[in-house]
């Protein structure tokens, strides 16, 4: 039986690989991505899924054959009498230590990229505001101020200019959410009584899924907007006409739009 | 000295309870630490019940989105033609965590086997505070009153997710659970709370004091030193939890405003004066529940290390790096916790410090992971039910570590925060971890816990199944999550990124429901040898620590001969004997003082 024992600790390398090299073609794996800064965040992640690959396929590979060749049934050899060896322990402490080292390191500029260096003297393109089960947007008028009579309001359908640097000033109205554009790679909570600054540039047009990534109450599920990424003079378009339509029911609206301040 | 069994001869008795022992003051309010472990044992193994029908309801949700579920559904939810109600989701997945983790796994290690073990592994006849110790199991009870009575006050139980983010938690107009349901839930973890802090005193003051002679520290059991270490964790942790938890209470009974901003209107309701911050609840609670997360594997790190040594009859390879490295886990694990923190809002710079420490406590696990492939290298391997348990937590353990360094990375974890990638890692972690090797450490101990051995077919079986389901389960999750599927959605479905996942969902449950049945076989094979299992002898598995020396199962006062420690736990093929053990106790042949070749007496 501890051949068979064998076995089945032997199948989690060759299926736990298997799988993951199965994944890709079959459409379960990173969303496209549209990002300027997110092939640091896929290639980070490639690179660990390999270097673990190896540690995971070389372990669990030992593990077995160790079990497979020393096997009590089988094996009659006398067992080696020996509490350690000092060598290995500092090899395979140094080795590690310094492959962590190595990753932590390697990370720090991809890290920075996306949640330190925020642009410098750029006005946000929009303010997303988080409340249960709703994403609230205003997007500065005319003038290319926020909190200026002439914002422009909306829910739930983000809308962003492609190829340019869009700062994102995100909110919370009530309890935690989170601002999770998958095929963006980005993510932030949404904290009341915080204003965070979310930045990225979308490389390519079309529709994504926002969605909300953090606990937000029972309707968290449901909490979906959506993210048009368009050129600059489509944006221009509908952010006019956005405009336009709140200029015409601004007098029954003015009073309402106070109270979300 | 006649060998004792269970209560029936008071050997020893200092605890003034002796020759008239009632059934009451014996079997319930027992101070004998092998009575209370046990007590330990059965309740967090009913919690268990509880906890995983809880997760397998929420597979069925994630598997087939709003259908009514079979047999519970029409009953529970006749109002919604049985299906799950979004609100009733969040409840699920809140009750689950917060039951497996705070009634299951760190009960039924320190509660359950830190209480049989440590006497006997240490060779001393009782817990140093036998009376705290009873206290520590009967402080569970009101805890375990308010969980199940939250689900059935205005609003239900706790829905905020078992981490109780504020002003989610903190706030009654933000979800239904977040009425009583949420206060009772802050009770019952303060209480739990108080429960390991009198386990961890008498721990702690159990093994610095009450070892037998000869006992030196490095003398000791893993099982033991990371029992010890785990206790130190508990205690400078626990402290900060029950001062967050309490400010909770406070939050929501006087609105005092500690985690709840101002001007905050949360469901059309002013919630409060507010001048709090929702970051410090984070602060403080992942401050206790980052090393809660070392309180829940240090222990099962421990007894694997016993089986394996054991079951590959040979010494266990690197015992004293094994003892630095879990105080290693211990000491890094104070200054880790912001790494649950990194898509908070907390300050990225402060994130990166958190990263690289993180970085480096999967140093000591890793070392770890090492000694035990070296333990098995070179042995003679007996694939017992509790030796297969053990290993396939090095082999999920492994998993689980290497998939740690993927959310380590502040980067990537960009993407995996909050999806499925994390909850295949905790689950690695915490079932294919500890709960297998809770489940080894239940066979290899059972014939001391009830001097009877448990069946090793059905066994077997058990594990086989398990294991099969459980890397079914799990492992698939970690593709969900690299397609960014986010957890806690009562129906991820409607996003397009997500719709095609649900038939990969539906196999999970299956292979979920497969995991919850084969649990029937171990409840079937557990209760069966309790009463009808074959007896045994003192040291059914050639074992050489104290605990095999006592009777099986140990009267009260644990050995009926004083032991004496002459070596360490592990002499596994010593050549000095004849046997391929050599326990503790065994008094070195004459005239052999440390000779190889040792010859015969």
């Amino acid at each position: 039986m501890g051949k068979v024992w064998s076995f089945l600790f032997l199948l989690v390398p060759v299926l736990g690989v298997g799988l993951f090299a199965w994944a890709p073609s079959n459409g379960f794996w990173l969303p496209r991505d549209i990002s300027k800064h997110g092939w640091q965040i896929d290639h980070l992640f490639n690179f660990i899924l390999v270097l673990t690959g190896v540690v995971f396929a070389a372990t669990e590979g030992l593990l077995f054959w160790f079990l497979w060749r020393y096997d009590a049934k089988t094996n009659r050899t006398p067992v080696k009498y020996m509490h350690g060896s000092h060598n290995l322990e500092v090899i395979w402490t140094i080795l590690p230590a310094a492959t962590l080292l190595f990753i932590a390191i390697y990370q720090m500029n991809a890290w920075a990229d996306v949640k330190m260096r925020k642009p410098k003297d750029m006005p946000p393109t929009v303010e997303v505001t988080a409340r249960q089960f709703e994403w609230r947007l205003r997007y500065p008028g005319p003038d290319g101020k926020l909190g200026t009579p002439d914002d422009i309001h909306h829910v739930n359908d983000l809308h962003i200019p492609v190829d340019e640097e869009v700062l994102v000033q995100l909110e919370s109205m009530d309890v935690l959410h989170d601002f999770f554009l998958p095929n963006l790679r980005i993510k932030q909570d949404a904290v009341p009584g915080m204003s965070i600054p979310v930045w990225f540039r979308a490389t390519d047009t079309g529709t994504y899924d926002l969605v909300c990534a953090e606990l937000c109450g029972w309707g968290h599920y449901k909490m979906k907007g959506r993210l048009t990424i368009e050129s600059r003079a489509s944006f221009d378009q509908w952010l006019a006409k956005m405009g336009a339509e709140e200029q015409a029911t601004q007098e029954p609206a003015a009073a309402e739009s106070e109270d979300s301040q | 000295m006649s060998s004792t069994t269970f209560g029936a001869h008071a050997h020893e008795a200092d605890h003034g309870h002796g020759h008239s022992a009632s059934f009451l003051r014996t079997y319930v309010f027992s101070l004998d630490h092998k009575v209370i472990g046990i007590q330990f044992l059965f309740s967090t193994l009913l919690w268990f019940v509880v906890g995983g029908l809880l997760a397998l309801a929420v597979r069925w949700q994630l598997a087939w989105p709003w259908s009514s579920m079979p047999i519970v559904g029409p009953r529970l939810f006749a109002g919604e033609g049985g299906q799950i109600s979004p609100e009733f989701y969040t409840m699920l997945f809140t009750m689950h965590a917060s039951i497996m983790i705070f009634f299951v796994i760190i009960p039924i290690l320190a509660g359950a086997f830190g209480n049989f073990l440590i006497p006997l592994m240490i060779g001393a006849d009782d817990m140093a505070f036998p009376t705290l110790n009873m206290l520590s199991y009967w402080f569970m009870w009101p805890a375990f009153v308010c969980m199940i009575s939250s689900f059935f006050v205005t609003g239900g139980a706790s829905a905020s997710g078992w981490t109780a983010y504020p002003p989610l938690s903190a706030v009654d107009s933000a979800a239904p659970g977040s009425m009583n349901g949420q206060t009772l839930w802050l009770i019952g973890l303060i209480l739990v709370g108080v429960s390991s802090m009198m386990g961890s005193v008498n721990y702690m003051t159990t093994i610095i004091q009450m070892r037998a002679p000869g006992m030196t520290m490095f003398r000791l059991p893993m099982t033991i030193w990371a029992m010890f270490i785990t206790a130190v964790l508990q205690a400078f942790a626990l402290p900060v939890l029950t001062a967050a938890l309490f400010m909770q209470v406070l939050d929501r009974v006087v609105h005092t405003g500690f985690f709840v901003p101002e001007g905050l209107i949360v469901n059309n309701v002013t919630a409060g004066s507010g001048g709090g911050q929702p970051l410090l609840w984070q602060h403080l609670f992942w401050f206790y529940s980052h090393p809660a997360v070392y309180i829940m594997i240090l222990p099962a790190m421990g007894m694997v290390s016993d089986m394996i040594s054991c079951f590959s009859r040979k010494p266990l390879f690197g015992y004293k790096p094994m003892v630095y490295s879990i105080s290693g886990i211990a000491g890094l694990g104070f200054i880790v916790w912001g790494h649950h923190m990194f898509m908070s809002g907390m300050n990225p710079a402060l994130g990166m410090t958190f990263m690289v420490s993180t970085m480096f406590i999967a140093l000591p696990s890793a070392v770890k992971v090492f000694n035990w492939i070296g333990t098995v290298w070179g042995g003679k391997v007996q694939f017992t039910t509790p030796m297969l348990f053990a290993l396939s937590f090095v082999s999920m353990f492994i998993i689980g570590g290497l998939s740690g360094i993927f959310m380590a990375a502040t980067p990537v974890d960009i993407f995996i925060h909050d999806t499925y990638f994390i909850v295949a890692h905790i689950h690695y972690v915490l079932f294919g971890g500890t709960a297998f090797g809770v489940f080894g450490g239940i066979y290899f101990w059972f014939p001391k816990m009830f001097g009877r051995m448990m069946n090793e077919f059905w066994g077997k079986v058990h594990f086989f199944l398990s294991f099969i389901f459980f890397n079914g389960t799990f492992y698939t999750m970690h593709i969900l999550g690299v397609g960014g599927f986010p957890r806690r959605l009562a129906d991820p479905y409607h996003y397009d990124t997500f719709a095609h996942m649900q038939g990969m969902n539906q196999f999970i449950s299956i292979c979920a429901f497969g995991m919850g049945a084969a649990q029937i076989i171990f409840a079937a094979n557990f209760i069966y040898s309790i009463f009808l299992g074959p007896k045994c002898g003192r040291n059914p598995w050639h074992a050489n620590s104290l605990e095999w020396f006592a009777p099986s199962p140990p009267g009260h006062g644990n050995f009926d001969m004083q032991p004496i420690v002459y070596r360490g736990p592990y002499e596994y093929g010593s050549p000095e004997v004849d046997t391929d053990y050599y326990p503790q106790t065994q008094p070195p042949p004459p005239g052999s003082e440390g000779q190889a070749d040792g010859g015969h007496h």
